[in-house]
């Protein structure tokens, strides 16, 4: 049966964007049929970090208005042929989405996909609570810092009330996704520490990724992470994340950079 | 902040802390959305009935604490001729507004 996942945080530049590519590409890889959606709608960006922004011809506002059949707005992945984007309108705005629309649009996709995967704007504006109704589970994007995870805390707030599921009397399936970890700094007290964010959002834990350049990289190429170095620790993190999504039981760590002997030597920095 | 912090290696405990207290206060006044709003009306209402003021003239502030928070309502009721409102509501209950040197004599008074 089809899941609908929002990924949200309230704040934004927190990583939604990159989170929703990273691991709509990892749960592509391993088979599943999935679709990621931009309901970003006037500031789209999952295009640009999929590498698609040259392929764009209908959006998500062109379905709901009817310019176009849902399947003429769906871009396939070159490189997953599993992985398909949904993209947001760059120049409407955001009134033109509408309920009834949205919901029609995640109907249809249910019928096609295994995963449908929204990346919400930041805010708690109505584009960012409209596609968050209809959601089976709820990503929560946080940084270990004090304005993202009181964004998140008013999001988690948001998601227990004002959803579908919550006014039927059930339950969003909420999963905390702790993004720009440093180990280091967290050990050395300079940033809140996993369990310091845990204990204030009291929220299961979905993945913790460390910052790394290689998340950078990897948008600057336009590739999730997890497909342009499926080895670098935050890919391994995301995939790890992918996994517990699934329902697998996969050890909490906090995968490291494996420094090779040449970026030892020469200490390479940044992409 | 205590002087424990600067014991402290890192401001992360800081930061936890902070939070702890501010989204303790957030998750309630959600739930409760213009809790303030309600209490000014309503303290308002009351004190209207026995005294006029000016409703420009009211401070409500809240200050959020860990343990207890306070809510402080600050009314600056006049009882004179002056409209700008220097006299204070503690002046003698004798004070002649038409009297000059009384007005100078009040001023010792004036916040």
């Amino acid at each position: 049966m089809a899941q609908v996942l929002v990924v949200t945080s309230g704040k934004g530049g927190v990583g939604k964007t990159t989170s929703t590519a990273a691991l709509g590409a990892a749960l592509a890889h391993d088979g599943a049929k999935v679709v990621v959606i931009d309901f970003d709608v006037g500031l789209r960006n999952l295009d640009l970090v999929l590498g698609a922004e040259g392929r764009v011809v209908f959006d998500l506002i062109n379905v709901i208005n009817g310019v176009a059949k849902l399947p003429q707005a769906l871009i396939r992945d070159r490189r997953l042929e599993n992985l398909y984007l949904l993209p947001a309108s760059q120049t409407r705005d955001k009134d033109a989405l509408t309920e009834d629309g949205v919901a029609n649009v995640i109907e249809e996709l249910r019928k096609r996909f295994d995963w449908i995967i929204c990346d919400s704007p930041a805010g708690i504006e109505r584009g960012a609570t409209l596609e968050m109704r209809y959601a089976d589970a709820a990503i929560i994007v946080t940084n270990p810092e004090v304005s993202s995870v009181r964004d998140s805390d008013r999001i988690i707030g948001l998601l227990d009330s004002k959803t579908a599921k919550a006014e039927r009397g059930e339950r969003v399936d909420k999963h905390l996704l702790i993004t720009r970890y440093h180990p280091s700094r967290a050990a050395r007290g300079e940033m809140l520490s996993i369990n310091d964010v845990l204990e204030i959002l009291s929220t299961p834990l979905l993945g913790i990724i460390p910052e790394s350049q290689e998340v950078l990289r990897a948008s600057n190429v336009g590739s999730p992470v997890t497909l342009n170095n499926p080895l670098s620790a935050p890919a391994r993190a995301y995939f790890d994340a992918a996994r517990r999504l699934k329902g697998e039981h996969v050890p909490m760590l906090v995968p490291s950079e494996t420094k090779g002997f040449l970026t030892t030597l020469f200490g390479r920095k940044a992409a | 902040m205590s002087l424990f912090y600067f014991f402290q290696r890192g401001s992360a405990p800081i930061a936890r802390e902070r939070l702890q207290i501010l989204l303790a206060h957030e998750r309630i006044a959600c739930s409760r959305p213009d809790l303030l709003g309600v209490l000014r009306e309503e303290i308002l209402a009351v004190i209207g009935r026995h005294v006029s003021f000016e409703p420009d003239k009211v401070q409500i502030k809240m200050d959020r604490g860990k343990s207890v928070s306070i809510l402080a309502v600050d009314i600056e009721i006049p009882n004179g001729r002056r409209a700008s409102g220097v006299i204070p509501w503690y002046s003698r209950p004798t004070f002649d507004p038409g009297r000059d040197d009384n007005v100078s004599g009040m001023d010792q008074w004036v916040v």
